[in-house]
């Protein structure tokens, strides 16, 4: 059996959130804007979800809307609310480490006409709300930060910019798609306008995410139909992930996950290697994240080199078709451009053991050593 | 694994010969995306092709990843390939790629990364262990054999090869991959060269190189101007076509003189030549069989090899008389020499000494 070490990407579907999706996709098959008595049963299963999440993060139900995940939340909240408040100005506030749902969808207004300003970010990866206050224009209509990196873990001070923001009177956006599982969003102590949520980072199921959005919030939606989620978001409900979203949501509150001393113990047994460097906050980071930056490897090769010895990692940032470049999070934090190719994130789940963790910890230290001593000698130009 | 049928046979022949080795399959991605509108189906570099080659690798049960060569690729296959024309030379880019990616990259990367002991590959070329060293042998399929892009691998690489289609015909090879169903069966093969969009390499040149082309004349061998060319880079010997002239024979490009820009013609028999300098001479058995000796000659793809005597020179370099004359030895093609079916090395064709 792997070790499994990659719960920032997606994590195992708990048993309990399997039990309550099972009937809603056996017995339980109606549309929930059906009439009769099965669209019915649909449509109560998807109203106990949306209250149960709403409950979670201290919201109400109509301010829940479900979406296909994460990336759909953050695309249907930065276009949806910059759309709607294009009348009064056409300028986006965003960081240069967010996901890159929220920097396409940024990228798609910029081509439209809207102007985006990317925050920098300090050597963790934090962004400072001085800038943000700074950055604040009476044309700016959005202002999109993450809770927490995917990439490095950094928490950003979202309640801060949150204040600024309010009293600015901007819409705020958070993307909480990975701080979730270490406490419920919150709306009311972020002063948020919208948050973005993914079942999957939870324990729960793949293809449902939401978007919380605060009451009277102008927004334009994205998926265009019938009137399903108060004409926010077309498209007949996922009504079985609805229930396993919000059972997971119900079991991350209600279990909260100690996982922070075998991180550290990761951190520690790793940054002890030879060219071993943390990348993101020391402190203010998840705490089930551990990332790293090594010299004189390639992160793609160390990630290869570890599945095959039964550990599954990540470089950090999607690679699907093993594109080249370094994470844009580890350039924005000012990283060295070669030394961010040697980019490796570790993120662990509830079922870590210490075993585990002192298992990857040689078996990094093994592959480094064998990938270091096959780099060619440097410059062997003809 | 390139995504095309031969490389997805040889990784099945592997899987399924079982035993304790453990077959891993890899795709090398050698350039980023190409550019909204090109449409490279038939290329093995494709984002298409990953997609065939991890259905194949998924059906055959094997680990698959995707191995980013895209630095070293465009530095060692592609620039070298722009630096070849600007150089008044014909590239040879699979060679590089095999030479630098395929035995040099994917060789020392894959067995760090995957902890692996040799390469395996869908070439069509044999290897026989025989008095102490390993050779390198043409395939059982004349018409496919591709030895003469493998003649820089070395005897450490050589050893740590593998070429499961070896003994194999093309039809063979279609005639498994559909009893396998695998999704790569009836794959066309590829023509064009993976990087170049449209078989449009001039393009090329302008971005990597900034050369747009410079007009200057075409003269015929006594140094009369009879045309006008677009830039000498555009030109290799033993070019028949988009020359613009009208001489009332066929006429073929002859030398290209990066120096003055100009590009000679001459008619076709004034393009064969019995003798030729090669340099960069490498040696499959590590050295050359001795300072004077025969061989059979071949400077292009599927071209037949003639006989020839071959003298060193030097370290690196010899001088190739074949016995009846050849037809257009292209600066910067490979001359690969062989005794019989096995492969003994070969080298770059040099500009004729003026």
């Amino acid at each position: 059996m792997a070790i499994y070490l990659d719960h920032a990407a997606t994590s195992p579907l708990l048993p309990e959130v399997l039990d309550a999706m099972l009937p809603y996709l056996t017995e339980h098959h109606g549309n929930p804007s059906s009439i009769h008595a099965s669209g019915r049963r649909a449509r109560q299963a998807l109203d106990e979800a949306r209250e149960e999440i709403a409950s979670a993060i201290g919201a109400k139900p109509r301010e829940v809307v479900f979406t296909s995940g994460g990336s759909e939340a953050d695309n249907l909240a930065v276009k949806g609310i910059a759309w709607a408040g294009s009348a009064r100005g056409r300028h986006v506030i965003t960081s240069s480490v967010e996901h890159k749902a929220v920097l396409n969808s940024c990228a798609m207004l910029a081509r439209q006409g809207f102007e985006i300003t990317y925050l920098r970010v300090d050597r963790s990866g934090g962004v400072d709300p001085a800038d943000v206050a700074a950055a604040i224009t009476d044309r700016t209509t959005l202002v999109s930060v993450m809770s927490a990196s995917n990439e490095v873990g950094t928490v950003q001070p979202v309640a801060e910019i949150g204040a600024i923001c309010r009293e600015r009177k901007v819409p705020f956006h958070v993307d909480a798609v990975q701080s979730a599982a270490f406490g419920p969003p919150t709306p009311d102590a972020w002063q948020a306008t919208a948050i973005s949520l993914s079942a999957h980072k939870l324990g729960g199921p793949k293809g449902i995410g939401a978007l919380y959005v605060r009451q009277g919030t102008a927004m334009l939606p994205q998926v265009h139909g019938g009137a399903q989620e108060r004409q926010r978001r077309a498209g007949t409900e996922n009504v079985a992930g609805a229930a396993g979203f919000a059972t997971a949501v119900r079991l991350a509150h209600e279990r909260p996950m100690s996982v922070a001393p075998q991180r550290d113990r990761l951190l520690e047994g790793l940054t002890a290697l030879p060219g071993v460097h943390l990348t993101g906050d020391p402190v203010d980071r998840l705490p089930n994240s551990a990332s790293v930056v090594i010299e004189g490897i390639e992160g793609g090769d160390l990630v290869a080199a570890l599945d095959l010895e039964g550990i599954e990692a990540s470089t950090g940032s999607a690679c699907t078709t093993g594109s080249v470049d370094p994470s844009h999070v580890l350039l924005a934090m000012g990283i060295d451009e070669g030394l961010a190719h040697g980019s490796l994130r570790l993120t662990l789940g509830r079922e870590t053991t210490e075993a585990e963790i002192d298992r990857t910890i040689a078996a990094v230290d093994a592959c480094i050593g064998r990938l270091r001593a096959s780099a060619p000698d440097m410059v062997a130009t003809a | 694994m390139s995504g095309g049928v031969d490389s997805s046979v040889a990784a099945a022949l592997l899987a399924q010969e079982g035993g304790d080795d453990e077959v891993i399959g890899v795709w090398m991605r050698t350039h980023g995306d190409l550019p909204e509108g090109y449409e490279l189906s038939r290329s093995c570099c494709s984002p298409d092709a990953a997609d065939d080659a991890r259905r194949v690798a998924q059906l055959l049960k094997i680990p698959f990843f995707i191995l980013n060569v895209e630095r070293e690729f465009g530095a060692r296959v592609i620039d070298a390939f722009v630096d070849s024309y600007l150089d008044g030379a014909t590239p040879n880019p699979c060679q590089a790629c095999n030479q630098y990616i395929k035995f040099d990259e994917l060789l020392r990367r894959g067995l760090a990364a995957y902890g692996a002991d040799a390469v395996a590959t869908g070439h069509y070329a044999r290897l026989e262990h025989r008095d102490g060293r390993w050779r390198l042998l043409r395939a059982a399929d004349a018409d496919k054999d591709q030895t003469y892009f493998l003649w820089v691998l070395d005897q450490e690489q050589l050893a740590r090869t593998r070429f499961p289609l070896g003994s194999l015909t093309k039809p063979e090879v279609r005639a498994m991959a559909a009893e396998l169903t695998l999704p790569t069966a009836h794959k066309p093969e590829s023509q064009e060269i993976c990087f170049v969009p449209l078989g449009d390499y001039r393009a090329l040149l302008e971005e990597r190189r900034g050369y747009a082309g410079d007009p200057g004349p075409i003269v015929d061998a006594d140094g009369t101007r009879v045309g006008t060319h677009t830039g000498y880079a555009h030109y290799t010997v033993g070019q028949r076509h988009g020359l613009g002239v009208a001489l009332g024979e066929a006429v073929y490009v002859r030398e290209v003189q990066p120096a003055t820009n100009t590009v000679v013609i001459g008619r076709r028999e004034e393009i064969a030549q019995r003798t030729f300098s090669v340099h960069g001479a490498r040696f499959t058995a590590g050295a050359p069989p001795s300072e004077r000796f025969t061989a059979s000659v071949r400077i292009r793809h599927r071209a037949p090899d003639v006989p020839a005597e071959v003298t060193m020179v030097g370290r690196d370099r010899l001088v190739v008389e074949t016995d009846d004359p050849v037809w257009a030895p292209a600066p910067g093609q490979a001359a690969v020499l062989y005794a019989g079916d096995e492969c003994l090395g070969g080298g770059r064709i040099a500009r004729a000494e003026a």
